[in-house]
């Protein structure tokens, strides 16, 4: 219930254009983003993610988590250094705003199946509806290779987990071995 | 926890109700539709068409550009090395015109009336404007090689566009024997792709590493310093054996003799101040200026187009934008882009100047990926906004910068996935 009214307060938000501050518009910011992330968030990849449709607490948290250097990155650490909080903030809503787009990915139905079902099992308590974007970040039409990444990230210590989300992935990698984590992402991966 | 609070919610509401009283009626009731013509297809003019079309759908815009096709030079190092086809890097105008409504016209334009606000084509075309956008990307000072010209291009090649040269240099790399040498001579600074030729190097390396493990590379190098070039040549280091005995890579700068005067294609052979140097392949690069329309329209200061950094706008002729490698940007490189990054800039002053507005304040941003082995690639950032004197395009204290020295062999692996990913949605982004 909670999640239901946070998501309608960020629906309502989400339909008002932004304030007008001093500095480039939220928009401006965002558009120079898209040379990697796709026009307005939506990547056509291979790896680079899609951000549109991106919880906005999501966005500012990986944002401010790439510029304090509390995540790992290739370059989003340069890149996000580039952007005051508040600007970071206003992309974020700028994000949420646009529909995402999802590419087709090549996935194999035996490894969907078992994802899906590890996927109800052990992680759709905090990444609903199969992973569609929320709070909890955006896995469904993901980019295969970047949940890779990030996972990698996760499994190595070079991201710190989310709560619960640790246990919970050692736990399934325990129960279905090797394959879950790769089984996991193909899921993701399929959907559109 | 939760970040998105009730101030936000104020701050927000409040600004929907300022933007309503701005925006409430919009640019529909106008009498007269406002064209604008942009003149190039490469990342600044088809950026700029799709988003021009993008945010204001009742625009009538039109790109003129002589090729039926666009083949992008980023990327096509690739080809030299045989990882990708010519095939897998060349874009129809298809979805500028179909998805985005914007007038394909291929033809050339030869001359810009900026007093009259016209464009005329080397069909006899006159495409009357109300803004022009112009981005014909850079042209060669073929001079400043005694020897060199367009014709010796055909069998020298420059492959420095992107098209039939770069399957020309890639046939001689597949035709040159085990031992061979290759020859690229480096053009002196400003150039579009600083880090392109030192690319070329490594992709050429890459391709000989496998199939010619006996060839060398020479750069012969009119500077004394190149872009990226501590992780050059820590990345030939690891791959190629730069600076051993048994280096494929061998960089001979300004300070050495790199300096190349002339090329006699007869004998193969390449005159530099350090001595005459033979190639089996030779790839020259040469210096370069703002493409002929530019020159033609009266845009050109020494050699590339003065803008106001704020807008693109010319500070030559006004209602008429500049974008790209052609226009003096300084500090943003001649990159794809930036060329992409500035094309929004000046899509929002446009649309602002038709809206009756002041500009508003610009944000830039450069992301380059250069690809030195299969698992091996190294990039270079910024994010740039306009100095308080509006006179140079400046990147912002602490951001941007190159990706670290000796990175972990997963970060280098990384940033392949990520140029290509850099690839794929840059091209989507301006055309797709």
């Amino acid at each position: 219930m909670k999640k239901t009214v946070r998501h309608l307060l960020l629906a309502l938000l989400a339909t008002f254009p932004t304030a007008q501050a001093a500095g480039p518009t939220a928009q401006a910011l965002a558009f120079t983003c898209a040379g990697c992330h796709g026009t307005d968030g939506s990547s056509v990849g291979p790896s680079s993610p899609s951000i549109a449709g991106m919880d906005p607490d999501v966005f500012v948290d990986a944002m401010l988590d790439y510029k304090n250097e509390r995540r790992s990155s290739t370059i989003m650490k340069r890149i996000a250094l580039g952007y005051t909080d508040e600007q970071i903030r206003e992309m974020g809503f700028f994000f949420y705003r646009q529909p995402l787009r999802v590419k087709p990915q090549q996935t194999d139905p035996e490894m969907v199946a078992l994802g899906k079902s590890l996927h109800d099992s052990y992680c759709e308590k905090c990444h609903e509806e199969g992973g569609r974007p929320g709070d909890a970040g955006t896995l469904a039409g993901q980019w295969m290779p970047y949940l890779e990444h990030a996972m990698s990230d996760y499994l190595n210590d070079q991201r710190r987990w989310p709560r619960k989300m640790e246990r919970k992935v050692k736990e399934v990698v325990k129960a279905e071995g090797e394959r879950a984590i790769p089984a996991l992402i193909q899921y993701y991966g399929s959907q559109n | 926890m939760n970040r998105i609070n009730r101030r936000d919610f104020l701050r927000l509401a409040g600004g929907s109700a300022l933007a309503a009283g701005t925006f409430g009626f919009p640019g529909l009731l106008l009498a007269n539709t406002r064209k604008v013509v942009v003149v190039g297809g490469g990342v600044g003019g088809c950026t700029a068409a799709k988003y021009l079309r993008k945010l204001d759908p009742t625009l009538d815009v039109t790109l003129v550009e002589p090729k039926t096709h666009y083949t992008s030079c980023f990327m096509s190092n690739e080809v030299l090395s045989g990882d990708r086809s010519i095939e897998s890097i060349t874009f129809s105008y298809a979805d500028l015109k179909d998805r985005y409504g914007v007038n394909v016209i291929t033809d050339s334009a030869v001359g810009i009336d900026p007093i009259a606000k016209e464009v005329r084509t080397a069909d006899g075309a006159r495409l009357a404007y109300d803004a022009c956008v112009v981005s014909p990307g850079v042209d060669f000072k073929w001079e400043t090689i005694e020897g060199y010209d367009a014709q010796v291009a055909e069998t020298i090649p420059h492959a420095w566009f992107a098209g039939p040269q770069t399957v020309t240099l890639r046939n001689q790399l597949l035709a040159m024997p085990d031992g061979g040498s290759v020859v690229i001579v480096a053009p002196p600074n400003p150039y579009k792709c600083p880090p392109g030729p030192y690319e070329r190097a490594s992709q050429i390396a890459m391709y000989c590493k496998h199939h010619k493990p006996k060839s060398k590379i020479l750069i012969l190098d009119p500077k004394a310093k190149f872009s990226k070039a501590g992780l050059f040549k820590q990345g030939w280091a690891q791959h190629y054996g730069f600076e051993t005995d048994n280096s494929m890579i061998e960089w001979v700068g300004a300070e050495q003799g790199g300096k190349v005067s002339a090329v006699d294609p007869a004998s193969g052979t390449v005159k530099a101040e350090g001595g005459d140097f033979h190639g089996d392949v030779i790839n020259i690069i040469p210096a370069q200026k703002a493409g002929k329309i530019a020159h033609d329209a009266d845009l050109v200061e020494n050699d590339w187009c003065p803008v106001d950094k704020r807008t693109f706008e010319s500070t030559r002729h006004p209602g008429i934008y500049v974008l790209g490698d052609a226009s003096s940007a300084s500090k943003m490189p001649k990159s794809a882009y930036a060329a992409n990054s500035q094309a929004k800039v000046a899509v929002a002053a446009i649309l602002a100047r038709f809206a009756g507005q002041e500009p508003g304040e610009p944000t830039y941003v450069n992301t380059c990926y250069s690809i030195i082995a299969e698992e091996h690639g190294i990039s270079v950032a910024a994010v740039y906004r306009l100095s308080e004197d509006g006179k140079v395009i400046d990147s912002i204290d602490g951001s941007g910068g190159l990706s670290p020295m000796d990175a972990s062999a997963e970060h280098r692996k990384r940033e392949v996935t990520y140029a290509h990913s850099w690839f794929r949605n840059v091209i989507d982004d301006m055309m797709q």
